[in-house]
């Protein structure tokens, strides 16, 4: 198998979170998270709120630094065998909040061409660029691009924000709940945007969001992730068709159905998720889960294999794994 | 007939060219006459954007909105009272007591400062004028009701003690407090994750069900909207372009808008594909264009379609769609499905 | 499709952007108050500057016969003082002093509160911690105490004065421009900026500074009102401006005598420290919120 563009291995990042001494607490935010991203793909990343999806997009384009891991790019160790500001111009960011991350003092134009010229472009080119890039997104530069922030919807920043993140001819994309936030209509938009963008340019993305229909529709595989921890990983039609982890069939079976005829009649989980400070002992879904048995409190689970590129971190899944 | 009469007699809410305005140079449009009733024990979601009129809609309801800086103008009936009529103490018994309402932030509902049982009980002795004890033993009541687990304990939480989808179904006992006849439900699901969201949709119709209530469900999120709903209304600029029964909608849209809504929530789109995206954005509600708002994003525009007012397809039996060509769109769907 | 994305976007489209100032402007001028409060501090500020050609008489010249002479004397229209000096002319001089004392410590103290509180709050952790600290420390003392505790360590004198007040509004600026630093730093532009691979210097000086200065600036000049009462009292006390200059925390301390005789006449500084005091207030209120962007 060839190199894997980006991969992060054991990544693993605590937050403190109050108390003192031997009464420290900690928000186990990511916990030893490994994962490969082969050029030209798409991974979703799901899971609820708690589940650490946000600080592994932060680690993965190195604005937190692990605890311990590292993260990989083309082979080599990002910070010690590649420089970290090579690594910036390859791997970019889209985050949720379109109005927060835009400068609100900047016209779009400038937000845009900001990056090339930290990497040494010159003014009137990055400029020229931005231009190009704003036109290529779907906005008129010579209507938008001496705007500010608050002057333009939350579709047309959430489409800056993607120009600002293409005008450093990036490979990697991390999309973090980047239209989560946009209506439904605009929604739509902006993913037809992403995927005509990765068909033109090659780009890989890490899609992370919390609508399991969105990702459906975009990725390639798909990784679960549930306090902090990896519970499943697979290509898109397996993981939503077979789920081999009771979390992930959870997840699926909570979608609203879309159909009247078919409405949800049970609730696959009770309660909320839990707190990721002082996660449970064993597997971290065991306290929820309906097909818990003896190992599950004892011992955390491995990735078991149950298909050719499909892992699940469910002990039910140890004995299919010498059948696969 | 007017296709916006329910096929009851009686309805429990109805609302006649229901406009709202807001002060502002030029005003804001929020609400433009709006017209539907709802039986008792029926569930209408309304299903709209942000900036569509939804929540002003059903704030209307409650007149929740700020007076001075408000315009309303229409009929609105709640269970035989003219709402918009109402002042004083028969407003606050109107509040609460006919009709209550849940958000989606429950932080909007809960005071941080007294317990869950406190508040739902002094809920109950100003409206209903039970003792203290009667008011705690109702309060302990509608949390075992809304499913909370070891209730009792519950009680003497404070709302920042519990977890978010605990919150949410404290706030429903507080809302279901003096059993009203209808409940206004503000994107109570929106804000939870998606495995806490499905217990508290279960948990609505459940109770609905049980209680026998009228729920007005607004949301911008047409999943949510299919599950609890038995009719559903499409908001788009401050108007309804379409109503009907869930399946009529959901299977067989008539209104571009409404099928630009199904497209854009993946509603049989293959993976990877491009999806049918209605272009562009709503107008402002300060400068809604003449005739139909949509048609300035609508693929089907026509010259008629900046006739005001618009003509409505009527499809019988609470069945309509403002739209030039409702009619034919739904053929054509037919002619496609078919070939 | 009929009509594209940015068609639609085309014809919803307003005209070009009028610039972060420009709009700043506008909607200053809308705020009657600020105007009005502007135009006063513009007057005061123009009557300093031209004293020399304004004021009738000369403010060291007194007359002993004239002593306390009431508002409305022939000559002297808003009186004389208790050295027989010309009431109108020495608060037209006063107004030097007063600014002077009110505007120059306030704008060094924004020059170095707003460096040490901007490299706080971006660089975080523990230099954060200590700079913090340290600053506490004198911020714990109150400001008159503080002002008048340097002043007279370091005796009376404009400078000392004037030293002693800078230090005096250090800590409160740098506070205040921690907390927004700290703030702003938090937000994704910031971050993506990060992700850019610029330098820190580069990220503070391109999208930090902007976005901060203009509110730790409108905190600065509601700090010039307390720095104008701050000096009169110095002066007052005899710290500060001492005789026979004309500033109105002096001219209120030399008065004081006469308050049972002429109360009116006594009470003139005072009300042009109210009067200064107010429109700087209410001026900076209304920068702040012209400077408001809303989403």
């Amino acid at each position: 198998m060839s190199t894997p563009i980006l991969s992060a291995h054991n990544l693993v990042k605590h937050f403190k979170a109050g108390g003192f001494g031997a009464a420290r607490k900690f928000v186990r935010a990511v916990n030893d998270v490994s994962f490969e991203l082969a050029s030209g793909e798409t991974l979703g990343v799901v899971g609820e709120s708690g589940c650490g999806k946000s600080t592994m997009a932060r680690l993965l384009v190195q604005l937190l630094t692990p605890d311990s891991g590292e993260v990989h790019y083309q082979g080599k160790v990002v910070g010690r065998e590649l420089p970290l500001k090579a690594f910036r111009s390859k791997v970019q960011m889209v985050f949720q909040d379109s109005f927060a991350s835009l400068n609100p003092r900047m016209t779009m134009i400038d937000a845009v061409a900001f990056g090339p010229t930290v990497h040494g472009m010159s003014r009137s080119d990055a400029t020229r660029k931005a231009q190009d890039l704003l036109d290529r997104v779907g906005l008129d530069p010579s209507r938008f691009g001496g705007r500010y922030a608050h002057e333009l919807s939350g579709g047309q920043r959430q489409r800056v924000n993607i120009a600002r993140a293409l005008a450093f001819d990036p490979q990697v994309i991390v999309l973090d709940e980047a239209v989560s936030a946009l209506d439904k209509s605009v929604e739509a938009q902006v993913l037809n945007l992403l995927m005509d963008l990765r068909r033109e340019r090659g780009l890989t993305y890490v899609f992370i969001s919390h609508d399991l229909n969105v990702v459906r529709h975009i990725s390639d595989r798909v990784m679960v992730m549930y306090l902090g921890e990896v519970a499943e990983i697979g290509p898109v039609e397996s993981l939503y068709s077979a789920p081999c982890h009771p979390y992930t069939q959870a997840l699926l079976a909570a979608m609203p159905s879309l159909d009247p005829d078919r409405r949800t009649m049970e609730a696959p989980l009770a309660g909320d998720p839990p707190n990721p400070i002082d996660p449970p002992q064993g597997c971290r879904f065991h306290t929820r889960c309906s097909r818990v048995f003896a190992p599950c409190s004892a011992q955390a689970p491995a990735q078991h294999k149950v298909g050719k590129t499909h892992f699940a971190a469910c002990h039910l899944n140890s004995a299919k794994e010498h059948v696969a | 007939m007017t296709p916006f009469r329910s096929p009851n007699d009686t309805p429990l809410v109805r609302v006649r060219d229901l406009s709202v305005r807001f002060a502002g140079t030029p005003p804001v449009h929020a609400v433009n006459s709006v017209s539907f009733d709802l039986a008792p024990g029926e569930v209408l979601g309304i299903l709209g954007e942000s900036g569509s009129g939804k929540s002003v809609t059903l704030k209307t309801l409650l007149r929740l909105l700020p007076e001075r800086k408000t315009r309303i103008t229409g009929q609105v009936e709640v269970d035989g009272q003219d709402v918009l009529a109402l002042q004083g103490r028969a407003l606050a018994d109107h509040r609460g007591g006919v009709a209550s309402m849940i958000f989606q932030d429950p932080s909007l509902a809960l005071d941080p400062v007294y317990t869950i049982g406190q508040q739902i009980a002094e809920t109950v002795i100003r409206h209903d004028g039970l003792s203290k004890s009667d008011a705690m033993a109702r309060a302990l009541e509608m949390l075992e009701i809304v499913r909370i687990p070891s209730a009792k304990r519950r009680l003497a939480n404070y709302p920042h003690e519990m977890s978010g989808g605990m919150r949410q179904r404290a706030m429903i006992a507080l809302a279901l407090a003096c059993r009203p006849k209808l409940l206004l439900a503000d994107e109570p699901t929106t804000a939870l994750d998606a495995t806490v969201q499905i217990q508290i949709l279960l948990l609505l119709r459940d109770l609905q069900k049980e209680l026998g209530m009228g729920v007005i469900f607004v949301t911008h999120d047409i999943g949510v909207a299919v599950e609890v709903s038995d009719r559903l209304a499409v908001m788009y600029a401050g108007s309804f372009v379409e109503t009907g029964s869930v399946k009529d909608v959901i299977r067989d849209a008539r209104h571009p808008y409404s099928k630009g809504l199904l497209a854009a929530n993946l509603v049989g789109a293959a993976p990877g594909t491009r999806l049918d995206a209605v272009p562009g954005a709503p107008p402002p509600l300060n400068a809604l264009p003449e005739g139909c708002s949509f048609a300035p994003r609508c693929a089907h525009a026509e010259t008629a379609c900046s006739m005001s007012p618009l003509p409505i397809w009527n499809g019988g039996n609470g069945r309509w769609a403002r739209c030039v060509q409702a009619s034919c769109l739904g053929a054509l769907a037919d002619a496609e499905s078919t070939s | 499709m009929a009509v594209t994305a940015d068609a639609v976007a085309r014809l919803a489209a307003i005209e070009k952007s009028q610039g972060y100032w420009r709009s700043v402007w506008t909607r200053f001028l809308r705020d009657k108050v600020a105007v009005c409060a502007g135009c006063v501090a513009a007057g005061l500020v123009l009557m300093a500057i031209f004293a020399p050609w304004i004021a009738p008489a000369d403010p060291l010249d007194g007359s002993m016969i004239k002593r306390l002479s009431p508002i409305g004397t022939e000559g002297y229209p808003l009186g004389a003082d208790e050295l027989g000096r010309d009431m109108l002319s020495r608060l037209i001089y006063g107004a030097r002093l007063s600014l002077f004392m009110g505007v120059v410590p306030v704008l060094i103290a924004f020059a170095i509160g707003a460096a040490i509180g901007i490299a706080a709050g971006y660089l975080g952790g523990w230099v954060n911690t200590i700079t913090m600290r340290v600053l506490d420390v004198l911020y714990a003392f109150p400001s008159v105490l503080l002002a008048i505790a340097i002043s007279g360590a370091l005796g009376a004198g404009i400078l000392n004065g004037l030293l002693s007040l800078t230090v005096v509004f250090i800590p409160p600026i740098a506070r205040v421009a921690e907390s927004v630093t700290t703030s702003v730093r938090k937000l994704e532009y910031i971050e993506a900026a990060q992700a850019s691979g610029a330098s820190s210097l580069r990220i503070v000086r391109d999208h930090v500074l902007g976005n901060v200065l203009g509110p730790i600036f409108v905190y600065a000049t509601s700090l010039i009102s307390v720095s104008m009462i701050l000096a009169a009292g110095l002066s007052f006390l005899g710290l500060g401006v001492s005789p026979p200059n004309a500033e109105w925390g002096l001219m209120l301390n030399t008065l004081r005598n006469a308050i049972y005789v002429q109360p009116w006449l006594a009470a003139l500084p005072g009300v042009m420290i109210f009067l200064t005091s107010i429109s700087f207030n209410m001026l900076s209120d209304g920068l702040r919120s012209a400077m408001d962007v809303k989403q």
